[in-house]
């Protein structure tokens, strides 16, 4: 975890840094009126900014957004390495695959690739543990859990390969 | 007189003052001083009326209390409560080390004791309005010295809040005893005022934040006026008063209140600069030129050891601790608002004080701007001193 300092800064607002693992001092400045100040220290003199933003509310809403959605992809990937020997994945249904419009059971996965069909996102929903006679469509989203072959031989057969 | 004379005299004055201001903006300073001289240079070469001149004296008290009610918004009670608590050393240090040299200059200039007190105000109280200026235009919001800087500011007002009464108080002189009985009662008043402001700010607030911003301007504005008043009346010093209706109000009142009362306070304060640089008499001026330097040169070095001191103590390095020392050095509005208290106990008091602003709000932000330059010197001295 970075460790963060908050110092607050009477008359403009609060003020966040952390020691940088590259050298650098980085901080936020939260103005009283909502603007953000994003600084890095100089390399000679980390008493110092050397550069500064000024961002808007929105501008630096829009940031964080940037930054933050790189940590929900590491976090989920990071998941599936997580348990050894099992893996997880996401797996949508294209509209020329073999199964658009059948049933789940006539995949035959468990049988086939090893790998089980443990839920189906479907507009936005998710159907848990579906059963065989569940209808496949065209756009749904597949949770494929097994070991990792056996979920790359998942995707496959559901894209119409071997 | 005619309107249109008046009219004509106050537009020309408030031209002249934009124009100065544009010039400032150029340079990248704060118009406070070049306020100063256009007073100064008004009073010299032109003659107002009666009636501009009474405008000015009027715009001028309105402007002195807006500037103090802008600078209690600027805070919370919070952060007042927090600096008071973790910056104690700092502010005392500030206080006995550029309060005296203002005090102990009066006394050698045979100023009576009233007005050396006023000289060590002067000589104490930062602009705070020209370091968040330097600090905001040179990007440094984010330096590790910059919380040290505002902290010494914050307690300085602080100060100032106490300080402003019981000298309002003495200046009422009479007997001993009314004396004291005049600063009895500032003191409680101020002390009553500033208790209700932290501990009842909150209810105020939210009983002053409507929604159009038209009722919003005025109730705020008339507030600060009634109570300027009422302080007046109570001999507590009107600025004070104003200062403590800007420490109550907190959270979006207070947020929104700046963004309205920020051009009104721009517009008055440039007036009340303008009235001080107007009443000052320009042949005493050569007479303070000398103890003006010298007071300027003693009580930069000790703002310098102060911000200095501080930093270190925060832990920053050598260029840091310059920064902040040379950021400290301009004195300004608050020294002359102190100054102007005064001008009727010593006429010198006046140019004096115009002289000593002057000076440093020019020398402290020329010598923050340097420091990769100037740092390393002091550095050297440091080192040679040890070894």
């Amino acid at each position: 975890m970075v460790k963060l300092e908050e110092t607050p800064l009477p008359g403009v607002g609060v003020r966040h840094d952390f020691d940088g693992r590259f050298g650098k001092r980085v901080g936020v400045i939260t103005h009283r009126d909502g603007r953000r100040e994003i600084f890095v220290s100089r390399r000679d003199d980390p008493d110092a900014c050397g550069q500064s933003i000024v961002l808007s509310d929105e501008e630096a809403e829009a940031m964080a957004d940037l930054l933050g959605g790189s940590t929900i992809t590491r976090h989920v990937s990071r998941l599936s390495q997580d348990i050894e020997g099992l893996a997880m994945d996401w797996v949508s249904l294209p509209g020329i695959s073999p199964y658009a419009g059948r049933l789940l059971g006539d995949t035959m996965m468990r049988t086939r690739t090893g790998a089980s069909i443990v839920a189906i996102m479907r507009d936005g929903h998710a159907v848990p543990a579906p059963g065989p006679e569940f209808p496949l469509r065209a756009g749904d989203t597949l949770v494929v859990v097994g070991t990792p072959e056996g979920v790359v031989r998942a995707a496959n057969l559901l894209n119409g390969g071997a | 007189m005619p309107l249109a004379q008046l009219f004509l005299e106050l537009g020309a004055v408030i031209l002249a003052l934009a124009f100065v201001g544009r010039a400032a903006g150029r340079l990248g300073i704060t118009p406070i001083p070049l306020y100063l001289l256009a007073g100064i240079g008004l009073g010299a070469f032109m003659s107002l009326g009666d009636a501009p001149t009474e405008f000015i004296h009027i715009g001028a008290e309105i402007g002195a209390v807006l500037l103090l009610f802008t600078l209690g918004l600027e805070y919370t009670s919070q952060e007042l409560r927090d600096n008071l608590r973790a910056n104690r050393q700092v502010g005392l240090l500030d206080l006995g080390l550029n309060f005296t040299p203002g005090l102990l200059a009066g006394f050698a200039l045979g100023f009576p004791p009233l007005a050396a007190v006023l000289l060590g105000g002067v000589t104490y109280l930062t602009s705070s309005g020209i370091a968040s200026k330097v600090l905001g235009d040179l990007g440094r919001l984010g330096n590790r010295e910059t919380p040290v800087i505002l902290s010494v500011c914050v307690l300085e007002d602080v100060a100032m809040a106490a300080y402003l009464p019981v000298v309002a108080a003495l200046l009422i002189g009479g007997t001993l005893i009314a004396i004291e009985i005049n600063l009895l009662v500032a003191l409680a008043a101020f002390a009553l005022a500033f208790f209700l402001a932290l501990r009842y700010g909150h209810v105020l607030s939210r009983l002053m934040n409507v929604q159009s911003n038209e009722a919003l301007l005025l109730s705020v504005f008339g507030l600060v006026l009634v109570v300027a008043g009422v302080a007046d009346l109570l001999k507590v010093s009107a600025a004070i008063g104003a200062f403590l209706v800007g420490i109550a109000l907190s959270g979006e009142v207070a947020e929104r209140a700046r963004g309205l009362i920020e051009p009104l306070r721009d517009l008055f304060a440039a007036v009340f600069f303008v009235f001080f640089g107007l009443q000052l008499d320009l042949s005493s001026v050569p007479g303070v030129l000398l103890p003006a330097l010298g007071l300027a040169a003693v009580t930069s070095a000790t703002k310098f050891m102060t911000g200095w001191w501080g930093a270190a103590r925060a832990g920053v390095q050598t260029r840091g601790r310059f920064r902040a020392g040379t950021t400290l050095i301009a004195r300004g509005e608050f020294s002359i608002l102190i100054a102007g208290l005064g001008l009727e106990l010593v006429p010198t008091l006046g140019p004096l004080a115009a002289v000593y602003v002057l000076l440093t709000a020019i020398l402290g932000p020329v010598l923050a701007r340097f420091d990769a330059q100037l740092a390393p010197l002091f550095d050297r001295k440091l080192r040679e001193v040890r070894a």
